[in-house]
């Protein structure tokens, strides 16, 4: 095929090449900030004008992880020479650490109540998909609404009732009543996109599996279950990006116990000078899993996204 | 009267735990703000951890989201605090609400006497009602806002001659609000070995209770008073008065006049950042940090001294500090009690302000050698004699992000004019006390 | 209500099916599959609504278990209603949203077209340009903070490398007529590629065959892209529009780390100040007729925006 009118012309493709790249050139300077951010010491990252080239620290990187107190000159004097890389960082700075901050607990929390409410609403919605994909039920409609009515409350209108909820039943500030909550609220949508993958699977398949003298559950379990996977897992990395990246429901109903990382970070900062290498530290941190995530697993997550344009 | 019945409940309650066999060894968790006395507090925990074979875990929060944090924590009934240093405006909620163990009991049982704590700090931190002998608290850290200066600059003989000149009076610590305004007007813009450098540091910040205590410093000086009569909350005429009107203008003036660009939403963190930087010569901020800045290499020593917030009508300050308290949804509450004993004893108290923290013992405060012991020590107690704090009622937080509100509004974001942002303020308060049922 | 799609589904089951099913009946079946997360539904989403429903009628503070409940009718609609605050953030609100929205859709589309010119590697940028979206608003939103201080911020320091005027000059946070703008440009970054992948779909779900038709009766490409392209994709565009309209409506995260509302009250929309009458000033009672009027303006517009997109979508 030599030529199609559709085709754009070699010159129209690198102008909309060039303008592209630009844009996303532009798009990621703000995310390089924080990854450089991350290594300059604070003095460095409050220079004027901004430092682009400068000589790495791990300094930020150890306070994120550390809480330090101040020594005088004597008490400094008296103490033994640092162990360690951190300790001669913080000496530097006429301080000793005291111990471990609370970014290590946070980033725990974070990781067992994202997996945990992905765990959860893939399961639960697995079995619901499956029930409403084949039992041929005309609840589209229905499911539709139950989609756009979590997606329009406003987090904190849905907070209080759940705040007053938990406080009765002791779930306040617990790993269960979070995930339970992130579970209720990625749930519709995971059971709207799995709805999609298993509508996508011939129905005869398991109907010959049922005359072969299979259970529904074996039916489900045994034909079903393996021809969804990819769905399944595209639909994981959907509920667990928003687990992970969920800030109001954590801000207003967790302390301390079950806090996640995105009410702690911008948290950091508040102690004794703006510590913006420590906090750009912990976004780095906190950022990189779901931009692995987003490339490797791109074509799946594209797909996503658009689903509920593509589809209609 | 719910308190009363809730406070008999908890003295019956605290009765019998005292009276129980020591505790087991517990891990106790404390919940305070992250600053520098709470490293001192985690330093002088060790010893109770020795003595008492119970460990201890710190909750620190910053300024900023501690109320915001903590008052959410106490209203979900939530567990993850044993002791709260709160702060003082809170212990009226903390005591109607029953978030906090009454004292009064274990106080007896333990011979712990308010008396042997400053009357002020008594009053503030720990009662409620106001001046009743119902302790919620036990005074764990005495604070008010003051003020420091680089001394190094006011000393030099170019900067002296060209205030002298422009002023016709000597350059030095200033006596009144209006004196104060004048050396920042001086330093705003000038030149300092290369810098240009700002007038002062204020507390403008939005989002907590920033610009309020930073307001309230001049407005007490001006002579303001939240109602006509106290315990009536009848305010229309006291907290709109001239006074009132005239000292806000003064801080909307202090604002537009003498802060460093882009000072906007500024609080303790960003006074200090700015005063350690080198960029003015006055800031305000709590007495808390006082310890840290005379330590500080850059500014610190000999290159600051301190005043206490100077008067204008009349000599006052902004109160802060906190008490320390049981939370009542603690289930380790005898051990959280065997940790305010430990902590009243006077010769802790007196470590605790060798270590930075702010001790409100009688021990310590009314000691000869207290006055000498750091460069700010006079100031502290001069400023204490003469605090003043926001509304301590259950409401508090309400009281607060109205008075935020109104403040900010009239001061950073220039709309309408302070008299009408303290005739709103008025209403504002109205409103909240009449759905208290107190109007 | 429950019942009833649960024996639809039971009905619709082919009966030849049901028979082979062991042990359970269908209705059982259906109800083991679907029935746990009904039941999460209820619990935490549907039972949460009805009761925000209730308290909006009471003067009810969660601050204050011991306080007696009254019932208040629509005292709290109407105080919220009457209230001059509550309508200066439903204006910053709409500020918000009108903003945000053009920029998105016409930079979006824009890009959209762009990278379906099929350029060599246009899925690779594709993806480059997705990551701002996928990442936490909270954490991101307050690492921006740092890039619009003045005189430091990296923000400030490249506008004034192009424009010349000193960094230190503007503050983007802290000034009344930019804080609005500093939100608007921060989710703009993050949201822009959501609109481009929609319309990127958009744009590939238009036949070739109709351009080709279009080039033999001699359409300019101009006249092809606005009789075929724009109406195209206006569907896909309009769906774009709704979704990001429903989340900019409830915009929360960002706004308490830019700005938290400030300076006044400039940037106060309506999520921010139902978080200060709720979590705040605990007036619960209150604050869930607040939400109830907040949803229901929500649920309002949008249905009003689906009759209007189902008939562009009809044509």
């Amino acid at each position: 095929m030599s030529f199609s009118v559709t085709e754009p012309s070699k010159r129209q493709k690198s102008i909309a090449g060039f303008l592209v790249i630009t844009y996303a050139l532009i798009t990621l300077v703000p995310l390089f900030w924080v990854f450089i951010t991350g290594f300059k010491t604070p003095p460095d990252s409050i220079s004027y004008p901004p430092k682009v080239f400068f000589s790495p620290s791990l300094e930020g990187y150890v306070n994120l992880f550390t809480t330090r107190t101040r020594v005088t000159p004597e008490q400094m004097q008296a103490l033994p020479p640092p162990v360690g890389f951190a300790e001669a960082i913080v000496r530097n700075r006429d301080m000793v650490i005291a111990g471990p901050s609370k970014f290590g607990e946070r980033f725990m929390n974070s990781i067992i109540i994202g997996f945990g409410s992905t765990f959860l609403s893939i399961f639960l919605g697995t079995l619901a998909a499956y029930g409403f994909s084949r039992f041929n039920v005309p609840l589209k409609d229905d499911l539709m609404f139950f989609i756009l009515s979590t997606r329009m409350m406003p987090p904190i209108a849905v907070a209080i009732p759940i705040f007053l909820m938990y406080r009765q039943l002791g779930l306040s500030d617990t790993h269960v009543g979070m995930i339970l909550l992130y579970t209720a609220v990625n749930i519709s949508l995971a059971v709207w996109l799995l709805k999609g993958f298993i509508d996508e699977i011939p129905r005869e398949y398991e109907e010959a599996a049922l005359i072969d003298g299979y259970t529904r559950f074996q039916a489900f379990y045994k034909v079903v279950l393996p021809q969804a996977a990819t769905g399944i897992a595209s639909t994981a990395i959907f509920c667990l990006i928003f687990a992970w990246n969920e800030y109001a429901f954590a801000v207003l109903l967790t302390s301390g116990t079950a806090q996640t990382a995105p009410p702690f970070i911008p948290t950091i900062i508040g102690v004794g000078g703006l510590d913006w290498p420590a906090v750009a530290a912990g976004a780095t941190l906190f950022l990189l899993p779901v931009l692995i995530f987003t490339i490797v697993l791109r074509k799946h997550l594209l797909r996503g996204i658009t689903f509920g344009a593509v589809r209609k | 009267m719910n308190y009363l019945r809730f406070s008999l409940g908890t003295a019956v309650l605290a009765g019998s735990l005292t009276a129980t066999t020591p505790a087991m060894a517990e891990d106790l968790t404390l919940c305070w703000a992250a600053w520098d006395p709470a490293n001192a507090l985690v330093e002088l925990s060790k010893e109770f951890e020795e003595a008492s074979g119970n460990t201890m875990s710190f909750e620190f929060i910053p300024w900023p989201n501690f109320a915001d944090r903590m008052l959410n924590e106490l209203n979900s009934g939530g567990q993850l605090c044993d002791l709260l240093i709160g702060d003082s405006q809170w212990i009226g909620g903390g005591a109607e609400n029953g978030h906090y163990v009454k004292l009064n009991e274990f106080f007896d049982a333990e011979g712990i006497s308010m008396d042997d704590f400053a009357p002020a700090t008594v009053y503030a931190y720990s009662t409620w009602p106001k001046g009743e002998p119902n302790y919620y608290a036990l005074p764990a850290m005495g604070d008010a806002n003051g003020w420091f200066y680089r001394k190094d600059w006011f000393a030099r003989d170019d900067i002296r001659a060209a205030f002298k000149e422009q002023t016709g009076r000597e350059l030095g610590e200033p006596q009144t609000q209006l004196e104060l305004m004048e050396i920042a007007k001086f330093f705003q813009g000038r030149e300092i070995d290369g810098n240009t450098v700002y007038g002062v540091s204020i507390f403008t910040e939005r989002g907590s209770e920033g610009i309020t205590m930073g307001a309230t410093g001049a407005l007490y000086a001006w002579g303001f008073k939240y109602e006509n009569e106290p315990g009536s909350y009848d305010m229309e005429g006291a907290v709109n008065s001239p006074q009132a009107v005239e000292a806000l203008e003064f801080y909307k003036e202090l604002y537009d006049c003498c802060t460093p660009p882009g000072y906007t939403n500024a609080y303790m963190g960003e006074s200090l950042d700015a005063f350690k930087s080198g960029q003015v010569a006055m800031a305000m901020n709590w007495f808390a940090f006082f310890p840290g800045l005379y330590a500080d290499p850059d500014v610190g020593g000999d290159r600051i001294d301190f005043f206490v917030n100077p008067a204008q009508n009349v000599a006052a300050s902004t109160l802060g500090g906190q008490g320390i308290s049981v939370v009542s949804y603690s289930d380790k509450k005898d051990a959280a009690l065997e940790y305010i004993k430990w902590f009243a004893d006077p010769e802790v108290q007196a470590k605790w302000w060798s270590l930075g923290g702010y001790s409100a013992s009688n021990a310590v405060l009314n000691d000869p050698s207290f006055v000498d012991s750091q460069p700010f020590a006079g100031d502290f107690l001069e400023a204490m004699d003469g605090v003043q704090d926001f509304w301590q009622e259950p409401a508090y937080a309400e009281l607060l992000l109205a008075m935020q509100k109104r403040l900010h509004d009239y001061i950073v974001a220039d709309q309408g004019t302070a008299q009408e942002a303290l005739d709103k303020l008025t209403e504002d308060w109205t409103e909240i006390f009449e759905d208290e049922g107190k109007l | 209500m429950i019942e009833k799609p649960i024996e639809r589904v039971a009905k619709a089951t082919p009966t030849g099916m049901a028979r082979q099913i062991k042990g359970l009946s269908d209705k059982a079946v259906a109800w083991l599959f679907v029935g746990p997360t009904i039941f999460l539904l209820l619990a935490i989403n549907i039972f949460p609504l009805i009761w925000t429903i209730n308290l909006s009628f009471t003067n009810f503070r969660a601050n204050r278990p011991n306080r007696e409940v009254e019932y208040v009718g629509l005292r709290n609609y109407e105080r919220i209603l009457t209230d001059s605050d509550t309508w200066l953030s439903m204006q910053a609100t709409a500020h918000f949203l009108f903003w945000t929205l053009l920029l998105q859709v016409l930079i979006g589309f824009a890009l959209a077209w762009l990278i379906n010119r099929k350029f060599r590697g246009n899925d690779v940028w594709t993806t480059i340009i997705v990551l701002p979206m996928m990442l936490s608003p909270a954490v991101v939103g307050n690492f921006w903070t740092f890039l619009y201080q003045p005189q430091i911020g990296l923000f400030n320091y490249v506008v004034s490398f192009f424009t010349g005027v000193d960094p230190s000059s503007f503050d983007m946070l802290g000034s009344v007529d930019l804080a609005p703008w500093s939100i608007i440009i921060v989710d703009t970054w993050m949201w822009t590629p959501f609109v481009m992948l929609i319309c990127l779909a958009g744009l590939r779900s238009i036949p070739d065959y109709i351009y080709e038709a279009a080039e033999i009766d001699r359409a300019s490409k101009w006249r092809q892209f606005w009789t075929i392209t724009v109406p195209m994709v206006l569907p896909f565009l309009m769906l774009a529009v709704l979704f990001r309209g429903i989340e900019n409506f409830k915009m929360f995260d960002l706004v308490v780390q830019l700005t938290g509302g400030g300076p006044g009250s400039v940037t106060e929309m309506a999520s921010i100040n139902l978080k200060r009458e709720a979590f705040e000033k605990w007036r619960t009672g209150y604050a869930s007729a607040f939400a109830i009027i907040l949803f229901v303006t929500v649920f309002g517009l949008a249905s009003i925006y689906v009759k209007a997109l189902n008939k562009v979508k009809e044509r």
